[in-house]
């Protein structure tokens, strides 16, 4: 058992080729992959919208500019209780990795409830993915782009809310310790990625 | 395989990478929040306030990839590695713009 002795970090033992370890490069690889997954999304909004001006409407006429706002504010503000939640941890201190972690879970949680009630809100006035009033050439462009780049984010924040509630459960039976913390640092990577996602997204739906 | 004495090393070594200011980075992402709400509504001409809005998105994403995801502190080889999606982003949206 002395080998096994030696290497009390296994999981977290940085190799040799990549400079990290292999969870950490394996998350950074599939954010990589997430982030050809949005340029397609986003690429084609921006060819729809240039060639297709007048499919789509000026900042502020038809989507909630401020609440969106507020909601961008809401998710950075969890981009924040995550990184806390990593420094915790990384002093070994359990408590206050729970309570960021669950606090962020939360945030993420009602960036969601505010998502919903926009959606909700443009729904009733008429604003649906086939929305007719902003089609071009009989295609409805509007609609259908904003719903499926905000939707698809949305689908990722809600796993993110998912597996940070199973990081906090794992953390409430004490899987990680100021030497064993992977799985915080990796979910954080993913909520980051998800929170930058986001500040591309808003610039691009909403303000442009 | 044995592990080396590097390894062993670097596995037992405290992690000593820096903590950067989180608070003070939100803050920066705060304020440029409202800047882009501003400038979007200000009534600028609209190539300034896309070129505008698309800087300030560039820099509030690459603040939260260099310290929130701690890609400052990463080795060389994964900070390059990051990188490597962005050509091919480029070629992406080039080949679909042609084939419009």
């Amino acid at each position: 058992m002395d080998h096994a002795a030696a290497l009390p970090l296994d999981s977290q033992r940085p190799e040799p080729g990549a400079g990290v370890y292999n969870m950490k490069l394996g998350m950074w690889v599939f954010l990589l992959s997430e982030v050809m997954f949005f340029t397609s999304l986003i690429g084609a909004y921006i060819i729809l919208r240039f060639a297709h001006p007048t499919a789509f409407a000026e900042p502020g006429v038809v989507l909630n500019v401020p609440l969106t706002a507020l909601n961008t504010f809401i998710l950075i503000c969890s981009s924040v209780t995550m990184v806390k939640a990593f420094a915790a941890i990384q002093q070994g201190d359990q408590r206050r990795l729970k309570q960021w972690l669950l606090a962020t879970a939360g945030i993420g949680a009602m960036f969601l409830g505010v998502q919903a009630f926009e959606y909700y809100k443009l729904v009733g006035h008429g604003f649906v993915p086939n929305v007719a009033n902003y089609a071009a050439e009989g295609e409805p462009l509007y609609g259908a782009t904003f719903y499926t780049m905000t939707g698809f984010h949305g689908a990722h924040v809600a796993i993110g809310v998912l597996s940070l509630l199973f990081v906090s459960w794992r953390a409430f039976r004490g899987k990680y310790t100021a030497q064993s913390y992977g799985g915080v640092e990796i979910v954080g990577l993913y909520w980051h990625f998800v929170d930058l996602v986001w500040i591309i997204l808003f610039t691009i739906v909403y303000l442009m | 395989m044995q592990p080396t004495a590097a390894d062993t090393a670097a596995a037992s070594a405290p992690d000593s990478r820096p903590h950067p200011n989180y608070l003070g980075i939100f803050g920066i992402l705060f304020v440029l929040t409202l800047v882009e709400v501003g400038v979007a509504f200000i009534g600028l001409s609209k190539t300034l306030t896309v070129l505008a809005l698309l800087l300030l998105a560039l820099w509030k994403a690459l603040l939260v990839a260099l310290f929130y995801m701690h890609l400052r502190y990463e080795p060389r080889r994964l900070w390059m590695l990051t990188l490597m999606p962005l050509p091919l982003a480029i070629i992406l949206v080039v080949a679909v713009l042609t084939e419009f």
